[in-house]
C-alpha cells in the first residue's frame, strides 16, 4: 500500500514586493518570499510525522499547502489516491471526498473557534458543509458524541467557547476536526499555547485518538521534546526546505545534517541540569535574501567551497534517513 | 498597610546553611541575603470582591545567585516580580508583606524613591523585546538615557559606555548598531539590547520575565548563556521567571514552583526536578515532553489551576490531587523541609 499523502517537491512563493508606486518612484525592485521551496514527503497511513523548525521555516505553509488554504506554486499533493493540488488537479467529485478525509488543528484555540456560536454549532458544522442533508437532530446526537471522545460533557455543547480554558478550547477544536471522519489531522502547533500540563492532557489525548480511530497526524512544533514525544518520523525544515528526515529515534540519537545537530544542542532539557551548553553562533537568515547555494551554509561549521555555491539535495542514506548536506554526502562529518 | 509580618520570616537552619552557600559562591563572605521577601500579598479589589492574587510568599535571593520561579499561567509568578520592582498597577496593590533590597525595605516607598531603585539597583528585562523599546528612539539613545538617570557620567561618558555594553551584550559592530532603531535588530538582537539596558546601571538584582518565551531555541541557548554569563562576571542576583523546566534546569541554582498564588516547593534545582516532594511539582515534572526519556503516554494532572475567586480550601492543589487526604481540604500546609527541599505538602510532610 502505498502512502497517504505524497508530496513532490512542492514550494509556495509570495509576492511581497513593495507597492507600484515605490517601485517606479524609488526603483525598488520587486520582491519574492519563497516560503516553501521544493518540498517531498510522503506519510504513511497510521504514522505520525513531525515537522520542526525555528519561526519562519516555511512549516505552517506547508501545513496550509496541504490542507488546499494555498496553491502550490510548484509541485504536486496528492492524498487518498486523488491529486488535490498540481498539474494534474482536476476539481473532481474524487478530490472532494478525498479533501473530506483531512482536517485541520490550528495554534491559537483562542482565534479558532467562533466566539458568538455554541460549542455543539462549532463542532457540527463541518458534518452540515460536507452532508447539508444531515438533520439537526443527527446533529446534535453526533456533536455529543464527539465531545464525548475528547472527554468533555454533553452539556458543554451549549456553551460558548469563552466558557472554556485554553486546553478545554483546544479539545473542542479536535471535536470539530474529528467531525467528518478524517483519516488525516494536520496539526499546526496545537499545544504551544497551552500550559505544560494542559499539553500533556491535550498530547495523551491525542495519542488516544491515534490509536482507536487510526488516525494519521502531520504534527508541526517548534517544540523539540514535544516533536519526539509524539512523532514516529521528524522533518527538520530550515528555511523552506528539509534537511533531514529520519525515524524519530535515529534523529535524536545521532544527528546528522548540522543544523539538526545544533537545534538538538539547544534545546533546554530537564535532564541537563547544570549544563554548559554549546552556545548557537549566528542567526536564522532573511528569507527574502537567502544565501546562495546551501541556505545554512553562513552558520555551519563544515561549510565549504561547495557549499556556497550549490544547493543540496535531500539525499536518502541507508539507514532511511534523509539528508540534505554535502559534507554529509561527501563522508566529511 | 498593617505591619510587616516579621513573625513569618524564619531563617531556619537549611535555609542559613544554603544563603552562606550561594554568598560563597559568589565571592562573598557573611551578610544576610540580598533580597529577602516575607509574606508577600497582592491583591486586586474588583466589584465581585477583592482577588488574591499572590499569597503569603516569602522566599530570598543571594548575591550572584539564579532563583528560578516556575508556574502555570496565572499562579503568581509574573505578579511576584513585579511587586518586587514596584510594577503592581492599581487598582492592585501589595496589601501585606515586606520586600528588602540588602537590608533596606523597598516595598513601602514613595514613587519617586522608588524610581531611583528601579533601574539602579534592580534591573528588568520582560519577554517581549519590542515592547520593551521604544520604537521611536535609536537604542543608543534609550542606553544613553538609562545611563544618565542612574550614573553622573557626561554624555561622552555615556555614549562609551554605551556601545561597551552593546558590544559585552554580544552586538557586533556596535559602534554602528548603535544609531539604529529597533526595528531594524531581529529579536535576538533586541533581547539582547533589552538585556543591556537593564544591566546599563550595573544593577544587584535582575528581574528575568520569561525572558526567552518569544525567541526560537537556538537563540534562546545564546540569551541563556549571556545572561548566566553576565550575572557571573557583575555578580548580580537573577530572580528568573519562566514556565520553561528546561531553562530552569540549566540555568537556575534555586527553584521556586508557584501555583494558585502561593510557592508550593522552593529547594534547589536538581532535587526540586529530579527528587520532588510536592505532588504538583512532580505531576508537572512527568507533565513535560523530554528528548532524554522515551514515554508512551506523559503524566497528566487532570482539570485546570482555579480560578482566582474560587481557590478551594486546606491545600489549593487538593481537588487535582489523586493523593489528597482529609486534612488536605481542611488545612493549609506550609513550607517545611522535607527531603532536599521545602515543600507546602501534608503528605510530604509525613
Amino acid at each position: 500500500m502505498g502512502p497517504l499523502l505524497t508530496l513532490t517537491d512542492v514550494a509556495r512563493s509570495f509576492d511581497v514586493s513593495p507597492p507600484w508606486l515605490d517601485r517606479v518612484l524609488e526603483r525598488k525592485p520587486r520582491a519574492v518570499l519563497k516560503a516553501v521551496d521544493g518540498v517531498s514527503l510522503a506519510i504513511a497511513a497510521g504514522e505520525t510525522l513531525g515537522l520542526v523548525g525555528e519561526s519562519g521555516c516555511g512549516k505552517s505553509t506547508v501545513a496550509r499547502l496541504i490542507v488546499g488554504l494555498y496553491t502550490p506554486t510548484r509541485g504536486t499533493i496528492e492524498f487518498d489516491g486523488a491529486v488535490l493540488a498540481g498539474d494534474e488537479a482536476v476539481d473532481s467529485a474524487k478530490q472532494r471526498l478525498a479533501r473530506r478525509g483531512m482536517q485541520m488543528i490550528f495554534q491559537d484555540p483562542y482565534a479558532s473557534l467562533n466566539p458568538r456560536w455554541r460549542v455543539a454549532d462549532v463542532i457540527a458544522e463541518p458534518i452540515a458543509a460536507h452532508a447539508p442533508e444531515t438533520s439537526k437532530r443527527e446533529l446534535a446526537s453526533r456533536a455529543a458524541a464527539l465531545l464525548a471522545q475528547v472527554g468533555l460533557a454533553r452539556v458543554d455543547g451549549s456553551k460558548y467557547p469563552h466558557q472554556f480554558s485554553g486546553g478545554q478550547r483546544q479539545r473542542i477544536s479536535i471535536a470539530r476536526a474529528l467531525s467528518t471522519s478524517p483519516r488525516f489531522l494536520v496539526c499546526d502547533e496545537p499545544t504551544s499555547a497551552l500550559d505544560v500540563s494542559v499539553q500533556a492532557q491535550v498530547l495523551n489525548l491525542m495519542r488516544e485518538l491515534q490509536h482507536r480511530l487510526g488516525l494519521t497526524y502531520l504534527f508541526i512544533s517548534h517544540n523539540l521534546a514535544v516533536i519526539h514525544h509524539i512523532a514516529d518520523r521528524v522533518g527538520v525544515m530550515y528555511l523552506g526546505r528539509i534537511v533531514e528526515l529520519a525515524p524519530t529515534k535515529r534523529l535524536y540519537a545521532s544527528p546528522r545534517h548540522p543544523y539538526t545537530k545544533m537545534l538538538l544542542a539547544a534545546v533546554p532539557d530537564l535532564a541537563m541540569t547544570g549544563h554548559q551548553r554549546t552556545a548557537v553562533a549566528g542567526e536564522v537568515p532573511n528569507p527574502l535574501d537567502p544565501p546562495p547555494g546551501c541556505a545554512f551554509h553562513p552558520r555551519c561549521p563544515y561549510a565549504n567551497e561547495r557549499c556556497r555555491r550549490e544547493a543540496p539535495a535531500l539525499e536518502a542514506l541507508v539507514d532511511g534517513a534523509a539528508v540534505a548536506c554535502h559534507a554529509v554526502e561527501e563522508d566529511r562529518i | 498597610m498593617p505591619a510587616p509580618d516579621t513573625q513569618r520570616f524564619v531563617c531556619e537552619a537549611v535555609q542559613g546553611g544554603r544563603i552562606e552557600a550561594a554568598a560563597a559562591q559568589a565571592g562573598s563572605t557573611g551578610a544576610g541575603p540580598l533580597l529577602e521577601v516575607s509574606g508577600l500579598c497582592v491583591e486586586f479589589p474588583t466589584r465581585h470582591g477583592t482577588l488574591r492574587a499572590v499569597r503569603d510568599v516569602s522566599f530570598d535571593i543571594g548575591e550572584g545567585e539564579i532563583l528560578g520561579v516556575v508556574g502555570e499561567s496565572g499562579a503568581g509568578k509574573s505578579l511576584t516580580g513585579a511587586a518586587v520592582i514596584g510594577l503592581i498597577d492599581a487598582p492592585g496593590r501589595i496589601a501585606s508583606g515586606a520586600i528588602r533590597l540588602a537590608g533596606r525595605r523597598i516595598d513601602n516607598l514613595p514613587y519617586e524613591a522608588m524610581r531611583a531603585i528601579r533601574g539602579r539597583e534592580i534591573g528588568a528585562i520582560f519577554q517581549d523585546p519590542l515592547t520593551s523599546l521604544n520604537p521611536l528612539y535609536t537604542i543608543g539613545a534609550q542606553l544613553v538615557e538609562t545611563i544618565a538617570t542612574h550614573l553622573p557620567l557626561s554624555p561622552a561618558q555615556a555614549k562609551a559606555r554605551a556601545i561597551e555594553l552593546l558590544d559585552e551584550v554580544g552586538i557586533s559592530a556596535a559602534a554602528r548598531r548603535f544609531d539604529h532603531y529597533p526595528h531594524q535588530f531581529s529579536g535576538g538582537m533586541r533581547q539582547r539590547v533589552v538585556i543591556a539596558l537593564a544591566l546599563a546601571a550595573r544593577p544587584r538584582l535582575v528581574i528575568a520575565d520569561e525572558p526567552t518565551t518569544a525567541l526560537d531555541v537556538s537563540i534562546q541557548a545564546q540569551i541563556i548563556e549571556l545572561l548566566k554569563r553576565l550575572c557571573r562576571e557583575h555578580g548580580a542576583a537573577v530572580m528568573l521567571i519562566t514556565h520553561d523546566m528546561g531553562v530552569i534546569a540549566e540555568t537556575a541554582h534555586r527553584v521556586a514552583v508557584m501555583y494558585a498564588g502561593r510557592i508550593v516547593e522552593i529547594g534547589p534545582v536538581a532535587d526540586v526536578i529530579h527528587r520532588p516532594s510536592h505532588p504538583y511539582t512532580l505531576g508537572l515534572m512527568g507533565s513535560i515532553p523530554s528528548i532524554a526519556a522515551d514515554r508512551d503516554r506523559l503524566a497528566q494532572i487532570d482539570g485546570v489551576m482555579p480560578r482566582l475567586d474560587a481557590i478551594p480550601d486546606g491545600c489549593a492543589f487538593h481537588p487535582r490531587c489523586n493523593r489528597a487526604i482529609d486534612r488536605c481540604t481542611r488545612d493549609r500546609p506550609e513550607l517545611e523541609a522535607v527531603g532536599g527541599t521545602r515543600a507546602a505538602c501534608w503528605l510530604a510532610q509525613g
